[in-house]
């Protein structure tokens, strides 16, 4: 388990894995939010918890096909899926590599981009926990979404249609948390609500996400 | 026979438009398969039985 | 007593929805024309929402089935899982566009009551959100039936898309509202009307929800049977191709 985890990280830094792609993106969406909503720091310090979470979430998106896609095209999937590792740890290991090397980071730049939205100081505390614990429950059913179109070819968009509606009650308790954070308010029911729904989602979608798998590789 | 619908008559009477015209769409369109699907099938059902 | 499994066979299946089809389309007739009209013409204003109460005779029932087909292919999904009949995988497939419908039914005739009750086309109310999610959750389900080209794993699939969804459904249902009382407290834009609706308006209403849920069963009756077909019609394709390749 932890080879491969190893093994995909590594992955991952090389060129073609796109890693840094995620947090370019999530740059720009942060550089392109005071063009489309106006520069007043008021008006961006109200948005900035909400819009660093909208980022975050899209930028987590944009990555998911790459969690098995490359896998399943030169059939190493097949062999990992022959290996003694039973297929439920092979999903949790993927989306943990996946949280590693895209959502990680992004909660590490997330205080820095922040700043460019003139985020409130008492606000930064609460959106990087609420990002990391956020973060996981998005890996985990971006890996479940993309368990289920990995036999799709140009499964990009699907992918995301399937897995935006299921990001809502994620995006709703960790952007409400890093709200009320930002606002001097108490914020600790919507992080503990947060936190079950990652311990809820890493618990029992790997079943699901390997039941969809163990479809496409029949 | 009309009722007086007074000043909400424009949203009542999209609201049925609107909502009768969807639900029609959706009859046509479910009927108009039901029959075209079940003639392809007696169609093609027939071709290969009078070859066997 | 014959056991319901009888029915999983595709040809007892369509047989025995062609003798109840006449029944369910004419109750569903029957009840919707006689509650629609009655709803329309013959039902007095309310004494705070006007003339506009007669849109709940639309809006309402069109909730009702919206939620009840996803239920209704969360059920069937299941069996699909579990006993892998094809007819339940098939309806669950038929009943989707049906809900989308609905959804969409219940969500234009809710705008277009709260564009003059509550000054605006849309509010985000609770139980708005949540219908719209559901609405998203309809697409990502049809899509993913259109874009898996083999009927069985596609069936597998969206079954357990439908499992994850009705799972992650509830979840947002709850959240929404968390999320909605933390923005602003004490929001009466409540649509529980049920609770104090006048009789005079509760007999069209209960009319209509049959017409609607008989129209919704008729339809995924057919829309069943089409799917069988359409299989068949596959099938049969299949073999002739390869009875040409023998020759």
């Amino acid at each position: 388990m932890t080879a491969l985890l190893l093994r995909d990280i590594r992955l991952a830094f090389r060129a073609t894995g796109g890693f840094g792609l995620a947090l370019a993106f999530f740059l720009i969406v942060v550089v392109l939010t005071p063009f489309a909503v106006g520069s007043q720091t008021e008006l961006l310090s109200r948005i900035a918890s909400g819009m660093l979470w909208l980022g975050a979430l899209l930028a987590c998106l944009l990555s998911l096909d790459r969690i098995f896609a490359l896998d399943f095209e030169d059939g190493s999937l097949d062999l990992l899926a022959t290996a003694p590792l039973p297929m439920e740890g092979l999903v949790a290991v993927k989306a943990l590599a996946h949280w590693v090397t895209t959502a990680l980071p992004l909660v590490v730049v997330s205080p820095l981009f922040g700043l460019m939205l003139s985020l409130p100081s008492e606000g930064f505390l609460p959106l990087i926990v609420s990002l990391l614990l956020g973060t996981p429950a998005l890996s985990m059913i971006g890996a479940f979404g993309a368990a289920l179109t990995v036999g799709i070819r140009r499964g990009g968009l699907l992918l995301s249609l399937l897995v935006l509606p299921l990001y809502v009650p994620t995006l709703i308790f960790g952007a409400e948390m890093a709200r009320r954070g930002m606002d001097g308010q108490d914020y600790t029911t919507p992080a503990l609500l947060l936190a079950g729904l990652s311990c809820g989602t890493i618990a029992l979608l790997p079943f699901a996400a390997a039941a969809v798998l163990r479809v496409n590789l029949r | 026979m009309i009722p007086d619908l007074g000043k909400h008559a424009l949203p009542i009477l999209t609201s049925y438009g609107v909502s009768l015209a969807l639900i029609g769409i959706l009859i046509w369109i479910s009927i108009w398969r039901f029959n075209s699907v079940r003639h392809q099938l007696e169609e093609i059902e027939s071709k290969v039985k009078s070859r066997v | 007593m014959a056991s319901i499994w009888r029915y999983a066979n595709p040809k007892v299946f369509i047989d025995a929805s062609n003798k109840v089809l006449p029944w369910v389309w004419g109750i569903a007739a029957i009840c919707l024309v006689v509650g629609l009209i009655w709803g329309f013409f013959f039902t007095p204003d309310d004494f705070r929402q006007g003339a506009t109460v007669k849109i709940i005779f639309l809006h309402v029932p069109s909730a009702l089935v919206a939620i009840n087909a996803w239920l209704m292919m969360l059920v069937a999904s299941l069996v699909w899982l579990i006993r892998r009949h094809h007819v339940s995988a098939l309806a669950a497939k038929a009943a989707a566009p049906v809900g989308v419908v609905m959804t969409l039914v219940a969500l234009a005739t809710g705008a277009l009551w709260g564009q003059p009750m509550w000054g605006t086309w849309w509010v985000w109310d609770p139980r708005l959100t949540s219908f719209l999610i559901l609405f998203l959750f309809y697409l990502g389900y049809i899509a993913l039936w259109q874009a898996l080209e083999d009927d069985e794993t596609a069936a597998d699939l969206t079954s357990i898309l439908c499992l994850v969804g009705s799972v992650f459904a509830i979840l947002s249902r709850y959240a929404v509202l968390f999320w909605n009382q933390g923005l602003h407290q004490g929001a009466s834009l409540s649509l529980d009307r049920e609770e104090n609706i006048n009789d005079v308006f509760f007999h069209p209403l209960v009319i209509t929800m049959v017409g609607f849920t008989m129209l919704f069963l008729a339809l995924v009756l057919i829309r069943t049977q089409t799917e069988i077909r359409t299989r068949r019609i596959k099938a049969l394709m299949i073999r002739e191709r390869a009875q040409e390749v023998q020759a």
